[in-house]
């Protein structure tokens, strides 16, 4: 029995499947994985890699944050913040945590500090789910030409 | 018959109309644009967050693990919001979610205390309230309805922090005063068709109306099933309920802000090109009466110079 998933951000809808066989979550209290038939389950999400298994295909979003429900034959992935694992650019994301790294050290105001913290956590979220993406064998990135076709 | 400079001066009079009309028409398009951009974008998470609320409200028993989830029986006052525009000249927007909204209030048979969000809701919702106040054939608990609070001029753009001060009210009004809490707004379905409607805000649970007149103005919940079960709650019930429960509330009126902003532009675009119709006609029916009496004076000149030179030639017969 497939599971349904449902990936939406405050802004967007991300993903819709019902057939996926098991969804690996970023719980706020460590890794999940779900298989169909879980117990109904309420959690907070941290900051992560979202990985939806469908046959062969693993289907990667990193968030940040949100909550999760869970029940036995549907998942609701509700994040604060998602974004694709095809829609990270590395380059972008380098640049951040530089900027981000070189105004820590220069030293800013204590209001916009916890927001660089925070921005800053986020590349680096991002850029350790790539990474670790890139090396799992066998994992196929989905492209944007992937959804327009679906 | 009116003279031909009268009716000059009202066509000039409807095409001045035309021209606000039409500039408010325009207007209206590009706002229309934006707001259903906003709604659209925060839709789906807004709908299912509640689905998610609904279906950990049903599974709760015995002592509710948050108190924005305690059912309280029997339900002796009820609280509104309702969400309106600030301005008019948008057709029946206004009077529509008003009138749904009295409608609501009348039929659940409790005192009723009011938020309203919009210039135009507070007017309204005042004068009804204060004419169902002097109705002395009113019943009881209209005539105990009241105002408790109102916000208006909200921004173009409303994010969380511009509604989170009407959340603050709908929660100390749960808490403290009433005992369920209604959002009534309206829907946006398209540019040409809005729905006003009302929806069960607080307590969070699966909404059981309690007579079929208010199942017809109260839309359903979802189906929520599973009803042996109980959920598991990480990191604790009281942490995550304490955390997201509030939160959804306010994407909810956030929600019903958005939903209510497209649905005003919508009506005002809507509302405007009709206007504009309206006057071009009138002005084209404007014109053709102009013509008319102007082709009148110069025929009845004419006559009175071929009058008057008939009258000469037989002057000049005569003798």
């Amino acid at each position: 029995m497939p599971i349904e998933v449902e990936v939406v951000s405050r802004v967007r809808e991300l993903y819709h499947t019902d057939k996926a066989d098991m969804v690996i979550i970023p719980g706020s209290e460590g890794e999940m994985g779900v298989l169909p038939n879980h117990a109904l389950l309420l959690s907070t999400l941290g900051f992560g890699e979202l990985r939806i298994v469908e046959g062969e295909d693993i289907v990667s979003f990193v968030v940040y944050g949100g909550v999760v429900d869970v029940r036995p034959d549907k998942v609701t992935v509700l994040a604060d913040d998602a974004e694709s694992l095809y829609e990270l650019d590395m380059e972008q994301i380098e640049a951040a945590r530089e900027r981000a790294r070189q105004l820590m050290e220069e030293g800013v105001a204590e209001d916009e500090r916890a927001h660089i913290v925070q921005e800053l956590r986020r590349a680096e979220i991002a850029a350790k789910v790539h990474q670790r993406a890139m090396k799992r064998p066998g994992q196929r990135i989905r492209t944007l030409e992937d959804e327009d076709e679906a | 018959m009116p003279t031909t400079r009268e009716i000059k001066r009202r066509i000039r009079s409807v095409k001045n109309i035309n021209q606000v009309t039409r500039a408010l028409e325009a207007v209206s398009a590009s706002s229309v644009r934006k707001a259903q951009a906003a709604m659209l974008a925060s839709r789906p998470y807004s709908q299912h967050a509640y689905n998610v609320l609904v279906g950990v409200a049903a599974q709760v028993k015995g002592t509710p693990p948050h108190p924005l989830l305690e059912v309280r029986e029997p339900v002796q006052r009820i609280a509104v919001v309702i969400i309106t525009g600030d301005r008019g000249l948008a057709g029946a927007y206004n009077a529509n979610i008003v009138r749904r909204a009295t409608q609501f209030a009348e039929r659940y048979g409790q005192p009723t205390h009011w938020v309203t969000v919009g210039r135009k809701g507070r007017d309204l919702i005042r004068r009804w309230i204060a004419r169902k106040r002097r109705d002395e054939n009113a019943a009881p608990f209209l005539r105990e309805q009241k105002l408790v609070a109102e916000f208006s001029h909200l921004p173009a753009a409303p994010d969380l922090g511009d509604v989170a001060p009407i959340a603050r009210v709908v929660f100390d009004e749960f808490l403290d005063e009433v005992d369920e809490v209604f959002i009534a707004y309206t829907n946006f379905i398209n540019t040409m068709t809005q729905q006003p409607r009302v929806l069960p805000l607080l307590p969070l649970r699966p909404f059981e109306p309690r007579t079929r007149d208010i199942l017809e103005l109260v839309e359903p919940d979802p189906e929520v099933n599973y009803s042996n079960r109980s959920y598991i709650f990480e990191p604790s019930a009281e942490a995550i309920l304490g955390e997201i429960i509030p939160r959804f509330t306010e994407l909810q009126i956030l929600q019903a802000v958005r939903e209510s902003l497209a649905s005003e532009h919508s009506a005002r675009m809507v509302a405007m090109r009709n206007a504009s119709e309206s006057a071009e006609s009138l002005a084209d029916a404007l014109q053709l009466e102009y013509n008319k009496a102007r082709q009148l004076a110069i025929t009845s000149e004419i006559l009175d110079i071929i009058g008057g030179v008939e009258a000469l030639a037989q002057q000049e017969e005569a003798p």
